[in-house]
């Protein structure tokens, strides 16, 4: 066994159900090294971290620790073995103190004596001295900033003498000012000895502080370089994939329609005050599709809520079928012809307990078809039902079977046959196709375009760049909050879309 | 909790392949969410075992006792109306708790938003007394909705706007309701002549409701089933049934279809306190006649064992509150044996406690370890 590599992940394989998370996937670190795990959303840098942390058991593959096979199965085995993971949602106790939550679960005798806390504050905060990871330890989590969450949780796993350190998207939840510190503290682990990995989908953070890169993409490894033999171009085209042949598909061209959504100089907050979309402004015409191309946290989510009249805009203009939004107000949305099918079907868009039926009725219960004088129409609200799931082939028991039981793409189907029954003049789609099987895909796909046909427009906002460049007339790539760039179908390939998505090129002209 | 099996609970593994062979781990089952509906009956059984361990333990045959209790509730005219009687409040207050369980809204302060209900109807009697009975009643019940509705606004509106929990505040404000009424008892509506009895004068004729025959059976029945009858149809057939519906199996998706959450919580909460402000009024109107200190003996409190019992099904609470009218009325009758009458509080405790064991436990599964 070559000694090089002090931890070796080999042919892992990871399956959710029918769903190949992990596709035969090799990574291995050297020690001492900073190893980034670079690919978008989806691409599975979590779930092989996942295994290493005995979060997840791979279904198939072998793990290597200093040449020894190990098998993980919980996170307690994975600290014994060293591995110590940083998670991107914080694993705290928020009432706990800092100090209180690193020694958590630590096995001493019974009777700890007087001294037993402030000594163990004293360690802490030697160990969070040594790494620059400067915290309050006294004080309780729920008054230490994110920033700070975070340096409690390295130093938990510093603490447990962890040799491998996995941090899981660190920079997503911190200020620039903050990432600099992170990366210095990264430095210094890296002198110490200690092995960091760190899955991201940030590029010229992994130009600045990574050693080796390991790309992935859709559940595969696409490749580990060395720092010093790559750039970011070249990682920007592994990380999205070679342009293989567009499936430039032709389709009817017909004359652009009206215009039917004007949005402009749109500035969205988000939560913690972070500005979500900056001076956004786009248009889209009847009968299009427009595919939102980016990478997650961009402003994707906040463009479809704020189109959905979900949350409210600071500045600029929403003009949809002539006339202007006034305030955010999710009826409004809905009765103006806005359909918002949500990026979680079963968190938003679903209730799982209830059945067909009442799934349905959500957008519409309060239409004359629906109910009058504040009374469900119930028998005919049954047979618009039973029509429905047959003519969207929803496979259901029954109507009244929880719709938490059926099957993603069946779930899927059933939102979408609510929100295209209402003939919705805009459908702004999130991930329509997240969690689906091919088949069940190519149906939603359909479907997408069979509103096209009618006439209809589609905002798909997506992260399977395949999705976005199969199905759009027009692509806008978002990144941070503004549109990079927008191109048109015939012009569209991977490297480019790719490129502006890792903020890489600026828009030449600014769109429309 | 041992360190095995808190290893257990949180579905891990950690024992060595040696002593896998054998084992067993419970882990949480994604696909099960509600406890099969045996479970409840499963809860009464095994409360009941329990508290005849210590029926047993006082000397006292259980057999006998339960046996005694079932007849005293339920094997005469007298103790089937009485139980009734007791049945009335629990099934007003449980209906107006189990409105605002639905939408998720826990609402524990039925027993002052009674108090309230009762206090402003019996304000109609002192303010209004020659009023005659097809005013007065009518005036009382209005006065009552108004006040229990107050009391669950208090809750709600704190909790809308500021996100103030509304488990302190309506637990709080039964504290205020109760204080209140033994101010008004105590001083400015005691009966002059009654002896000192912290109590206002007995209502007259035009100010109770009607009873059945000799009975303590009053109109408060027709009243609470009326509002059961409501309910279910309106859960059902109506569009703010629905959104309510919408709202207890999934609040992120009825946003997302345009219901006001805050609007709904705030006129649940009016109808959940409304509903045991009528069963305030109903019990000082039907039963006691008068308002007098310790009107209720926790009515608002039970109430929340029997939404929860009957899992907030409209049959369902019309069950649970006979049974619990007929548990109350059922500790009277062994006090004659001896026992206390807490006994039947003893074993409302302990099915609640067996009701609420059972549902955790039906989240779980047994797996082998392997």
């Amino acid at each position: 066994m070559a000694e090089t590599y002090s931890l070796e992940m080999k042919r892992i394989v990871k399956r959710f159900g029918s769903v190949l998370a992990s596709d035969h996937v090799d990574f291995a670190c050297k020690p001492g090294e900073i190893h980034a795990l670079l690919g978008e959303n989806g691409a599975g840098k979590s779930t092989i971290m996942c295994m290493l942390s005995g979060v997840y058991r791979p279904t198939s593959g072998e793990i290597y620790i200093h040449g020894q096979k190990v098998r993980i199965r919980s996170p307690k085995e994975a600290a014994r073995l060293g591995i110590g993971m940083v998670f991107q949602n914080f694993r705290l106790v928020q009432t706990l103190t800092a100090a209180e939550n690193i020694v958590l679960g630590e096995k001493s005798a019974f009777w700890r004596g007087p001294n037993w806390m402030r000594r163990k504050q004293e360690e802490i905060a030697a160990i969070a001295e040594r790494f620059g990871l400067a915290f309050p330890v006294d004080r309780p989590i729920w008054q230490l900033s994110v920033g700070e969450q975070q340096r409690v949780e390295i130093v938990k796993t510093l603490y447990r003498g962890a040799e491998f350190i996995i941090l899981d998207e660190p920079t997503s939840v911190l200020t620039p000012g903050e990432a600099e510190q992170l990366f210095a503290t990264l430095a210094q682990m890296k002198a110490e000895g200690k092995t960091v990995i760190l899955t991201t989908h940030k590029l010229k953070e992994v130009m600045a502080v990574a050693d080796r890169i390991s790309v992935m993409r859709k559940g595969r490894m696409m490749q580990t370089i060395d720092r010093a033999d790559t750039n970011e171009k070249a990682l920007a085209r592994l990380m999205v994939g070679k342009d293989i042949a567009p499936v430039a598909r032709q389709r009817d061209r017909r004359p652009r329609g009206d215009v039917l959504l004007d949005v402009r100089h749109l500035d969205v907050y988000a939560e913690h005050g972070r500005k979500a979309l900056d001076d956004l402004s786009f248009q889209v015409r009847a009968g299009e599709i427009v595919g939102v191309a980016g990478v997650a946290g961009n402003g994707q989510k906040e463009l479809a809520e704020v189109l959905g009249g979900l949350i409210p805009w600071k500045k600029g203009s929403i003009v949809f079928n002539g006339k202007e939004f006034k305030t955010a107000s999710v009826r409004a949305a809905i009765e103006a012809g806005i359909s918002h099918v949500p990026e979680n079907r079963m968190k938003s868009g679903l209730a799982g307990s209830l059945g067909a039926v009442d799934n349905l009725l959500a957008k519409t219960y309060r239409s004359p078809e629906r109910s009058k004088y504040g009374f469900l129409l119930t028998g005919s609200n049954r047979r618009w039902s039973q029509q429905l799931v047959e003519r969207f082939d929803v496979k259901t028991p029954s109507l009244d079977t929880p719709v938490g039981q059926l099957s993603g793409g069946n779930q899927q189907k059933l939102l979408l046959a609510r929100e295209i029954d209402r003939q919705p003049l805009l459908m702004v789609a999130v991930h329509p196709t997240q969690g689906l099987d091919v088949g069940a895909a190519e149906g939603v796909h359909r479907l997408l375009n069979e509103l096209r046909g009618a006439s209809k427009s589609v905002l798909l906002i997506s992260e399977d760049l395949d999705e976005i460049m199969q199905l759009s007339d027009r692509i806008l790539v978002l990144y941070n909050g503004r549109i990079a760039a927008e191109i048109g179908r015939e012009d569209a390939d991977r490297e480019t879309i790719g490129m502006y998505m890792a903020g890489l090129q600026r828009a030449k002209e600014e769109a429309v | 909790m041992s360190e095995r099996s808190a290893a257990a609970l949180i579905g891990e593994q950690e024992t060595p392949a040696a002593r896998r062979r054998f084992s067993f781990r419970l882990e949480i089952d994604p696909a099960r969410k509600e406890s099969p509906w045996w479970m409840t009956i499963v809860s009464v059984v095994l409360a009941l075992l329990l508290c005849a361990v210590f029926i047993a333990a006082n000397g006292k045959n259980p057999v006998e006792v339960y046996g005694k209790m079932l007849r005293g509730a339920f094997g005469s005219e007298f103790g089937i109306t009485e139980t009734l009687v007791k049945a009335i409040p629990l099934l007003l207050c449980g209906l107006g708790v189990s409105i605002a369980y639905r939408i998720s809204v826990w609402n524990i302060g039925a027993e002052g938003q009674f108090v309230a209900g009762a206090i402003a109807a019996t304000a109609v009697t002192i303010y209004f007394p020659g009023l005659p009975f097809y005013a007065s009643i009518p005036l009382m019940i209005v006065f009552a909705i108004a006040a229990g509705g107050i009391w669950g606004a208090l809750t709600a509106i704190p909790k809308t706007y500021f996100q103030v929990n509304e488990l302190i505040t309506s637990l709080m404000l039964n504290y205020v309701a109760l204080l209140a009424l033994d101010y008004v008892v105590f001083d400015p509506w005691r009966d002059p002549k009654g002896f000192n009895f912290p109590g206002t004068p007995m209502f007259t004729e035009a100010q109770t409701l009607p009873v059945m025959g000799d009975t303590r059976l009053h109109f408060g029945l027709v009243i609470a089933l009326a509002a059961v009858a409501l309910y279910a149809f309106m859960i059902r057939y109506t569009r703010w049934g629905y959104e309510l519906r919408l709202i207890g199996a999934n609040p992120e998706a009825a946003k997302h279809a345009g219901i006001n959450l805050k609007r709904n919580i705030l006129i649940v909460m009016i109808v959940s306190g409304a509903l045991a402000g009528i069963a305030g009024m109903s019990e000082v109107s039907g039963v006691a006649h008068r308002l007098m200190y310790g009107i209720s003996p926790g009515y608002g409190y039970t109430a929340i064992i029997v939404a929860w019992i009957a899992k907030l099904h409209p049959l369902g609470l019309v069950a649970a509150s006979v049974l619990f009218g007929g548990l109350i009325v059922g500790g009277y009758s062994v006090q004659t044996l001896g026992l206390p009458s807490s006994i039947s509080t003893m074993l409302q405790g302990a099915i609640l406690f067996f009701l609420i064991a059972g549902n955790m436990a039906a989240k779980f599964r047994l797996r082998r370890n392997g």
